[in-house]
């Protein structure tokens, strides 16, 4: 026990630095860059500790789904749930409303049941003397979910987020559809942003700010696309010298070709979501699981805050899942065994060899 | 040996010779996948450097002050102490106000007062007769220049042209970024053609065509146009390797040459 104590604490040393218990929702990265959490904690892993702050991400929309919708909720949730500050704008007329479908967290009660679950659920398919084996990393990873805890919840998308998270704190709600000209909701973001200077030492609050389809075409404003350009370039100058982070999403296909390289260029994290077709196939055949998958997620940048050296990733394009239908995960795209009957023979043939023990887990 | 690998790059722009760089004009292009800053950085260390006395302008409209402090400092270069030595002289063009209604013609304002704060550098550092002692002006990056101009890419261009004025009046040399994708899209003479134009050294930094790996980030085109004097004509006008960006280096190497 005492051996998997040290393994615990030398491999979440970051998240649980001290700075980090004071103010919760925060995580310390590489090179002074401060993490805040997107809500999902497979994207946080992915993104290297989650979206710095002081960085401007931006999510390239399938105009067909409204996947980046999910990506949204999640990270206002988690700010909201953190008790941070958060100025919505979309281009629907009442968009408090959708203050309404945010997704609520799990309680950690809830979680450990969740865990055992699954826990029992994969048991059943593996051999029995692996069990303990299993069991223990089980217990590992509990611990450091628990540590892990406060810094990114677990969100259920079918419970709504109880009425004392939005009434408790500061949400500013825009429609930028009522805006006529960029230039008061940048006045509106400037006097959010102003809340959260950037001063050395402490940081007493962080904010986020949600930017739902920014170039939709019911904004006046859509077709102006140098005023929206230099909105951008501006949002992220303040953002910069702000303790915050904005998320913009955006349909590229609305954007002229180069307009949206432009935009593309000035996101620090670029992100993309892509849905897919309900009776594919072919792709049913190519990918496993398939039938519990909503969607694609691409990263295409990582923020790189402070350092010249990009982040290479192992794979960049994940598959958004629903836990149980309820709870967001991305997982790496397994491609099919090449024949779908052979399927099972490749799996009785990797554990029949107890090397490939891990294979089996992994897979 | 170590140095060797990151000496591939100075070959090709030709800074590891001795009478070097008088008045030249880079142009560093990049796209979404793979970003060129990273040159941007390497020239700035090397204008820096100790046995030169080289002067940098550097005008930033992409990060602030503290994240290129941070990445230099890691390359060796520490930059707040250049600053306060009047070595490196740093615009903050990241809360610029976007000009008004009123457009162009601030905008336009904007950008001449921008040039003459640059001018008045120049002069106040420029020796001319003292070949070491040289001025960098470099602008990263020139697209989102084009966005805080509203547009209006004349402008810019005349901007650069100033600058470019600047190369033959006082012997600095012109460093700017920009990003190639913005402009395959359009037609006609883009602003990036003409400041291929006007370049002498052209870096593009692409992704490689087999995708991402982690030893390799990318490759590196050098084009250089630059006619060198009579007995070094024998130079490769075009370079082409791949490399590896580190946080205090930058590794370049022929494809293939690594395993």
């Amino acid at each position: 026990m005492a051996a998997t104590k040290t393994q615990t604490s030398s491999f979440s040393r970051i998240s649980s630095a001290v700075p980090s218990s004071r103010t919760p929702g925060l995580k310390y990265g590489p090179n002074g860059t401060i993490f805040i959490s997107s809500g999902i904690a497979d994207l946080d892993k992915i993104l290297g500790g989650g979206f710095p702050l002081g960085s401007l991400v931006m999510v390239m929309e399938d105009t067909e789904a409204p996947h980046h919708m999910l990506l949204l909720r999640n990270f206002m949730s988690q700010g909201l749930v953190h008790n941070q500050p958060l100025l919505y704008a979309s281009p629907s007329k009442d968009p408090r409303a959708f203050l309404g479908t945010l997704p609520s967290p799990v309680l950690s009660k809830d979680d450990k049941s969740r865990d055992h679950d699954s826990e029992q659920e994969k048991a059943l398919r593996i051999a029995w003397q692996y069990k303990k084996y299993f069991g223990e990393q089980k217990q590992n990873l509990d611990s450091h979910r628990d540590a892990k805890h406060e810094y990114c919840n677990d969100f259920d998308l079918r419970k709504p987020l109880e009425r004392h998270f939005l009434s408790g704190q500061s949400i500013d709600c825009v429609s930028i559809q009522d805006s006529p000209n960029v230039a008061t909701f940048r006045d509106q973001c400037a006097t959010f942003l102003a809340q959260f200077p950037r001063n050395d030492g402490s940081i007493s609050c962080t904010g986020r700010i949600a930017i739902q389809s920014f170039c939709a075409p019911q904004c006046e404003y859509s077709n102006m696309e140098w005023d929206m350009l230099s909105f951008i370039r501006s949002l992220k100058g303040m953002i910069r010298s702000s303790n915050a982070v904005a998320v913009i999403t955006f349909p590229p296909s609305l954007l002229s070709p180069s307009s949206s390289k432009r935009w593309q260029h000035m996101a620090d994290t670029l992100l993309s979501v892509r849905a897919i077709p309900d009776e594919d196939k072919e792709l049913a055949k190519l990918l496993t699981g398939y039938q519990d998958m909503v969607g694609l997620l691409n990263v295409h940048k990582v923020a790189r805050i402070n350092t010249q050296v990009p982040v290479i990733l192992e794979a960049t394009t994940f598959s958004i899942k629903l836990q149980k239908r309820r709870s967001l995960i991305l997982e790496c795209i397994n491609q099919a065994p090449i024949d779908g009957s052979s399927g099972s023979s490749y799996g009785t043939s990797g554990s029949c060899s107890g090397s490939s023990k891990k294979g089996v887990l992994d897979f | 040996m170590d140095h060797r690998p990151s000496n591939l790059l100075d070959e090709a722009l030709g800074l590891d010779h001795h009478h070097q760089t008088k008045g030249r004009v880079v142009l560093i292009e990049d796209c979404v996948e793979t970003s060129g800053a990273f040159v941007l950085h390497h020239l700035i260390k090397r204008s820096l450097s100790l046995n030169t006395s080289g002067v940098v302008i550097f005008v930033a409209f992409s990060q602030p002050f503290s994240h290129y402090d941070r990445i230099l400092r890691k390359l060796g270069c520490n930059l707040v102490v250049q600053r306060d030595n009047n070595r490196f002289f740093f615009f903050d063009m990241l809360m610029l106000e976007s000009p008004d209604v009123d457009g162009e013609k601030t905008s336009e304002d904007w950008l001449v007062s921008l040039y003459g704060k640059i001018r008045e550098t120049v002069e106040a550092n420029a020796q001319p007769e003292d070949n070491r002692n040289r001025v960098t002006i470099m602008t990263d990056d020139v697209s989102l220049m084009e966005v805080a101009a509203n547009g209006s890419s004349n402008h810019v261009l005349d901007f650069l042209h100033y600058c470019h004025t600047l190369t033959s009046e006082f012997g600095c040399s012109l460093v700017t970024l920009n990003h190639e994708d913005i402009y395959t899209s359009m037609e006609g003479p883009t602003l990036l053609l003409q400041m291929e134009y006007l370049a002498d050294v052209l870096i593009k930094a692409e992704p490689l065509a087999t995708g991402l790996a982690t030893d390799v980030h990318g490759q590196l085109t050098v084009l250089n146009k630059e006619i060198w004097d009579g007995q070094r004509s024998s130079r490769k006008k075009v370079h082409n390797f791949h490399f590896k960006v580190k946080e205090n280096s930058v590794e370049c190497f022929y494809p293939g040459s690594r395993t």
